[in-house]
């Protein structure tokens, strides 16, 4: 009787395909791609800030081009699902012990929700949007 | 039979097979097993060893969800086969060893890596100072005892590690379970072990290697949450990181 | 097993997190309008340049941008990772470096402004 121990290999490059749970998790991870090159564009939009006001309205009319559009309107999407992730998972780092009880998730989740909310109205507001 | 509850049906069988002594790899075997309705899968098992194929190998003991022994994976999900209900399933249930693991035996797998990593992280009360007999006992308030209580609930199945991505594409990782048990004793107010544990969860292999997929919590049979007691790690891991480096500066 | 040195990056990765989460939309969505022609009064360059002037208006683009930065770094190290790049050392020094450079520019901008 000699062990002969099978080791079934992962794939480092189609692992996420095996469960529907780690394609949501990619997809996730896949919002930071977006967040990142639109973090640059806020970059470049400073840059352009900062040489006057002759470069600045170039930078506005390069975002009107149609592939600026389109991805911020991708970017938009993936970066509403990256903060309903974040909001859902955001009790888990760091529970509230009030005496006895836990916080409930709801509650620090909610919260999380109502801070967004407001403060994304306030912004827009604040913009001059409405 | 007239109690519905009864009713016997035959349930269609995937297990993965292997036999390191005749094997090279393993093989998907089909068994049309008649099951009663309100059976578990390892009800299922049992009926095929007893009756069908005694060669069968898989590891259980209390069928109760309680021993954590029947881990495996029911059409591709970590599950106790205990507690995975027939009535569930109503096609073809394939049966595989869990993810992760290496096969030892059809459904056993070798769970070596995990004993070792479990150990290193010393899950067991550390007292922080010595303390005789006539101290009397350790008392703590139910809010004490609340800090840490679900992170107590594990019984060392192994499902977090057959969930968890990260441990399948990076052995080295101690892994959901042991790093949740070494927060359970960190939470303790009777421990004063901390340090120790942070030696070796405080790492690149140890809770730095999660990118919080969260798996391990779905799969969790105990409601642990495993993937929360790695955050609060993370968090504290962090504070440690800039008081120890700050502080020292601050000091000098 | 030495303790790990992670906690500075993922320091920036939590507080940038939350940030990310809380404005990020918001302002993809102003600069959606303006993309589509309508502009914001507040992105207008009269506005936009008077808010970059004062010190509170500096501070809370650095800020943005400086925590946007590291926590997308970081995960984008981690996602290439997740696809199957195993050159973990050099992604990070790419990422980490982009970041860097990233936060130093925002600065100096902020400073001409």
């Amino acid at each position: 009787m000699s062990r002969r121990p099978y080791v079934r290999e992962v794939s480092p490059t189609s692992w996420y395909f095996r469960m529907p749970r780690y394609m949501r998790y990619m997809a996730r991870e896949v919002t930071s791609v977006f967040i990142g090159i639109y973090t640059v564009i806020l970059l470049v939009g400073l840059a352009r800030l900062s040489d006057g006001d002759l470069a600045y309205q170039g930078y506005l009319a390069a975002l009107r081009q149609p592939s600026s559009i389109v991805f911020h309107v991708l970017a938009l999407a993936f970066s509403l699902y990256n903060s309903f992730t974040w909001f859902n998972v955001a009790p888990k780092a760091l529970p509230i012990q009030i005496g006895e009880e836990f916080m409930p998730d709801s509650v620090v989740a909610g919260g999380h929700y109502v801070v967004w909310v407001a403060l994304s109205l306030f912004i827009l507001f604040w913009a001059g949007v409405f | 039979m007239s109690d519905n509850r009864m009713e016997v049906r035959q349930v269609e069988l995937e297990v993965l097979r292997y036999n390191p002594e005749t094997d090279q790899e393993p093989k998907l075997q089909k068994f049309t097993v008649p099951c009663v309705n309100e059976w578990c899968v390892l009800d299922a098992l049992n009926y095929l060893k007893d009756n069908l194929d005694p060669t069968l190998a898989y590891r259980w003991s209390c069928h109760m969800q309680v021993c954590g022994s029947c881990g495996m994976m029911i059409n591709g999900e970590p599950k106790l086969a205990c507690k995975a209900m027939l009535r569930d399933y109503p096609g073809t249930i394939r049966i595989e060893p869990l993810a992760h693991f290496p096969v030892e035996r059809d459904l056993v797998t070798v769970a070596d890596d995990f004993m070792a990593k479990l150990k290193r992280v010393k899950p067991y009360l550390i007292p922080g100072q010595p303390r005789t007999l006539e101290d009397g006992e350790y008392k703590q308030s139910p809010e004490q005892l609340k800090r840490y209580r679900q992170y107590a609930m594990c019984i060392n199945c192994m499902l977090c590690y057959a969930a968890c991505p990260e441990y399948g594409l990076q052995p080295k990782f101690i892994g959901p379970a042991a790093i949740a048990l070494a927060h359970r004793y960190n939470q303790d107010s009777r421990d004063g072990g901390r340090d120790e544990r942070q030696e070796e969860i405080a790492t690149n292999e140890g809770v730095w290697e999660c990118t919080f997929v969260g798996a391990c919590s779905e799969v969790c049979p105990k409601h642990v949450d495993p993937a929360a007691a790695l955050q609060q790690v993370k968090v504290a891991s962090t504070v440690d990181w800039y008081l120890e480096h700050f502080m020292s500066w601050v000091k000098k | 097993m030495a303790k790990s040195n992670k906690p500075i990056i993922w320091g920036t990765f939590a507080a940038g997190g939350e940030l990310v989460s809380l404005v990020t939309p918001v302002l993809i969505l102003l600069t959606l309008l303006a993309a589509t022609g309508h502009v914001p009064d507040a992105l207008s360059y009269a506005k936009l340049h008077a808010f970059a002037a004062g010190w509170f208006g500096k501070l809370v683009i650095f800020v943005i941008l400086f925590l946007s930065l590291w926590s997308q770094a970081h995960r984008l190290r981690i996602t290439c990772f997740d696809f199957g790049m195993r050159a973990d050392g050099v992604v990070a020094v790419v990422f980490y470096l982009i970041a860097t450079v990233g936060s130093l520019a925002s600065l100096m901008y902020l400073a001409r402004i």
